[in-house]
């Protein structure tokens, strides 16, 4: 059974008729042609396909196409301007934190979310005052980006990339 | 002895070339390839180890709308060569492992297909399989040899004679676990079939040797294959050589021509389809004097491989090597096994064999009061302790000291179980690292004028995230005298020329001394001042075999045990390594650190655990097979020392991608050991080993 839906992705309307099965991760990949959000898993384990819907970060290999109609998706794609990349971006770039790159765009959209979240005051599970402003603490970053594996083993140089993307 | 050419632009750290493509997610892999209107295929896998394949009945998966073909063993196409029964899809009804491939569906879209495939229904002949891999079978046997093309066994002096006369021994086993390379990027192949030529985006670490066997497997001339893979979502030896879906992505668009088809392994068909690092069993015994003067050395690894094609990890072979004694002896004997074909995966043979012999010299060196630095300098080798070949270059008391140094060694207790902090015992231990200096023949690379000043250096090599398009570039442009910018790089292509795979820590020292023989060709014909379009090109220069050429590392580790739960987190890991000249440090620290990274990954979480009833990884995805998550690794370290080796290739580099792994695991379990008296000598570091313990 197919359905129709649209989604604004990277602030382009696009009207997509879909199978019901299909999860938005695949309607992005095989239906937008989006090749920033990408299949590491399949089961929501990896983060590989991390996006911002709506603005928040949510891996879209657990969410089906025709529940989001109308959502806002926005992409690692859609975060630079052009040839001007949003300072998260920049700041993979210059703490060359990636190698094959395959996770790097789940981890940059993942990324944004953080930094929005801890913005916002939303306390993690490493949070020690519960009522208060978030700090933005590496041990803070490495909870929060724990949902985005990296088998290259980047961790390290992600964790100065969103201290410094949030500057 | 001839001289290294003065660095320019090696040694600079520019960032990624592919970097804005990748943190954008605008490159594009395997499965990101732009092609109209594909069709995709997904797989039906065996559920029993062994048996005969008496039926596959495929007449409800046909009649799913948009199912295009059901390839099964009864309608397939004869391949042409079926030498390598890993890659011979369809081409048999035996069962050789739980998870062969005994049915593919080609349909219209990824739902149908996964669909249809759950409807293929299949029956096997089950027979009882044995994948139960231990060192006291019976019918273990000795390989011809092993991975790399070294000697099954050697034996120098009298190991008996050198244990019976140290007044200090050691005789333990040490065991390593089943793991799965798992890169982020499942194996995908997108192909079109269309007029004779066949057209593959592939996730593979060398384009051309992908080529070649699928080719030869396809009965195709090799240059009706192109295979093309500019950007490959991380290998690990995984990706090293074909394995059975590229040939079953091709035989699916050879069914329905014209049409791109799209095979996407899943996470979970990953476990059996792609190969993995075997479990090993090493029995290590060394003896020493007093002093820890080590006297002899025996290393006996035992392996599994599967029935139907043999690959023999080369546990034994880095004990050769590492540390001068007079009486030494290297076994390897594998068990041939109803599982899947196990293959390289990061530092095959290295990674796993310096686990134990790095754990065994810590006991010893604990037992004779010698400190485990100092140990390991004090049995520093002349020269290469079995081929007596001098090293190219050894640095590993560099290592050694230099780590100890940064890393605050001088102020440790050596006593065990001596610093508790909040509930957390706290230990710090040692390593060491090597990996050896890998030439792999068959590169050719051509450089091109294509303007005044600028240049066009054209090799298949291939980059899986370990910075190939920016680091030979780099070296093109020091060999060509111009600055990086001047240079424009491409690999990843078979319409480029000849390049061997990235594997062995091989890339640089293989394509680079082609690159850099490329430009003196171009050089001595078209001089300093080319015109647009001329060309010249090298093959790989021969090397010599005079010199034993490795890199080494020293890794220092900081672990923390919980008291109440045996929780065991690794705090810190500091790594200092002697790898020749570094072409750039940015690239090349990540390198390290994601070796190191991986390496701790192996000390305390990663596990394919097999059920031997029915002979399958159960653990065969993320959520249970446990990589290190951010969360796991607050602080790593790497340096380097300042090495000048003449002898290893033009640049003097020594490779990185996989020393970084080596010695990690055991610089984690001597630490652990450290910290709460407990030696555990099997991985991985779960925290049942420091339960009810006094």
């Amino acid at each position: 059974m197919d359905g129709d839906i649209e989604l604004r992705v990277d602030g382009r309307r696009r009207r997509l008729r879909v199978d019901t099965r299909t999860t938005l991760l695949d309607a992005l990949r095989d239906g937008v042609g989006a090749t920033a959000p990408k299949k590491g898993c399949d089961h929501g384990q990896c983060g590989a396909c991390t996006v911002l819907l709506d603005g928040r970060r949510v891996i879209t290999c657990l969410a089906l196409a025709v529940a989001h109609d109308g959502a806002e998706v926005v992409t690692a794609a859609g975060l630079a301007r052009g040839d001007r990349l949003h300072p998260v971006q920049e700041a993979f770039l210059e703490r060359d934190a990636l190698q094959c790159g395959f996770c790097t765009p789940g981890q940059v959209c993942s990324a944004v979310g953080v930094l929005d979240e801890v913005a916002a005051g939303h306390p993690s599970a490493v949070t020690a005052d519960l009522t208060g402003p978030v700090e933005l603490t590496d041990d803070e970053i490495r909870e929060r980006m724990s949902g985005n594996l990296c088998r290259c083993g980047a961790y390290v140089t992600i964790v100065d990339a969103v201290r410094d993307g949030a500057r | 002895m001839t001289d290294l050419r003065r660095p320019r632009v090696l040694g600079q750290s520019p960032r990624r070339v592919d970097g804005p493509a990748k943190v954008t997610g605008t490159a594009r892999y395997a499965g990101d390839q732009r092609v109209v209107d594909p069709a995709y295929v997904h797989l039906v896998q065996a559920a029993v180890a062994r048996g005969v394949l008496t039926g596959v009945d495929v007449s409800a998966a046909r009649l799913v709308d948009g199912v295009l073909a059901v390839l099964t063993p009864d309608n397939a196409p004869r391949l042409a060569s079926t030498e390598d029964a890993e890659l011979a899809a369809f081409q048999s009804h035996d069962i050789a492992f739980r998870g062969q491939v005994v049915a593919a569906v080609v349909a219209r879209t990824r739902e149908i297909a996964r669909q249809a495939a759950a409807l293929v229904h299949v029956e096997i002949d089950h027979e009882s399989h044995d994948v139960h891999l231990s060192a006291d079978r019976d019918d273990l046997y000795a390989p011809e040899q092993v991975n790399t093309g070294a000697a099954t066994d050697t034996e120098r002096g009298d190991v008996a004679t050198g244990l019976a006369h140290s007044p200090f021994t050691l005789d333990q086993t040490y065991t390593t676990a089943w793991y799965n390379n798992n890169p982020m990027e499942p194996h995908t192949t997108t192909a079109l079939w269309l007029d004779g030529d066949l057209a593959l985006f592939d996730s593979t670490q060398g384009v051309h040797t992908t080529r070649e066997a699928t080719a030869k497997v396809l009965g195709l001339e090799p240059r009706h294959v192109h295979v093309i893979a500019p950007h490959v979502g991380g290998g690990f030896g995984s990706k090293g050589t074909a394995h059975v879906h590229v040939v079953i992505a091709a035989m699916a668009a050879q069914a329905v021509p014209g049409t791109p088809v799209k095979l996407a392994l899943t996470r979970q068909q990953m476990f059996a389809l792609v190969g993995y690092r075997t479990p090993t069993v090493q029995r290590v015994r060394l003896g020493c004097d007093a002093d820890g003067r080590l006297a002899a050395i025996a290393v006996d690894a035992v392996g599994q491989t599967s029935r139907i094609k043999e690959f023999a990890e080369q546990t034994a072979v880095p004990s050769r090597m590492m540390y001068a004694a007079p009486n030494r002896r290297t076994t390897h004997r594998l068990a041939a096994l109803d599982v899947p074909v196990p293959a390289w995966m990061r530092a095959p043979g290295e990674c796993p064999g310096m686990f134990g012999p790095e754990v065994a010299v810590d006991e010893l060196a604990s037992a004779c009061g010698v400190d485990p630095v100092e140990f390991r300098v004090r049995n520093e080798p002349a020269v290469e302790p079995e081929s007596g070949k001098p090293f190219s270059s050894r640095n590993l008391v560099a290592c050694l000291r230099e780590g100890a140094r940064r890393f605050g060694w001088e102020h440790r207790d050596p006593a065990p179980r001596a610093r508790e902090e909040d509930g957390w015992l706290v230990g710090t231990g040692v390593a060491a690292s090597t990996y050896p200096v890998t030439r792999t023949p068959g590169s050719s690379a051509t450089i091109r004028c294509t303007g005044p000043g600028r240049y066009r250096v054209r090799i298949g090599a291939a980059d899986l995230g370990t910075g190939t398009w920016t680091s030979l570039a780099q070296v093109a442009a020091d060999a060509l005298g111009v600055d990086f910018g001047d240079v424009e790089l491409l690999i990843g292509d078979t319409s480029l020329p000849r390049a061997s795979v990235a594997g062995g820590s091989s890339g640089i020292t293989s394509w680079g001394s082609t690159v850099v023989a490329a430009a003196e060709a171009f050089r001595e014909e078209f001089g300093a001042d080319p015109a647009e379009g001329d060309e010249a090109g090298a093959e790989m220069p021969e090397g010599s075999d005079e010199y034993a050429m490795h890199a080494f590392g020293a890794q220092f580790a900081e672990v923390r045990v919980r008291v109440d739960t045996g929780e065991v987190r690794v705090s810190r890991l500091l790594g200092v390594f002697a790898v020749g000249r570094v072409v750039n440090p940015r690239l090349a620290r990540s390198q390290l650190v994601g070796g190191m990274t991986m390496g701790l990954s192996m000390a305390l979480h990663e596990h394919s655990v097999v059920d031997e009833r029915f002979g399958h990884v159960v653990n065969h995805d993320f959520a249970e097979y446990h990589i290190a998550t951010n969360s796991d690794v607050p602080r790593v370290e790497a340096h380097w020392v300042e090495e000048h080796d003449p002898h290893t290739n033009p640049m003097g580099t020594k490779g990185i991608g996989e020393i970084g792994i080596v010695g990690t695991a055991a610089a984690i379990v001597n630490a652990a050991h450290h910290a709460t008296g407990v030696r555990v000598r099997d991985l991985p570091l779960t925290l049942d080993h420091f339960l009810d313990r006094p």
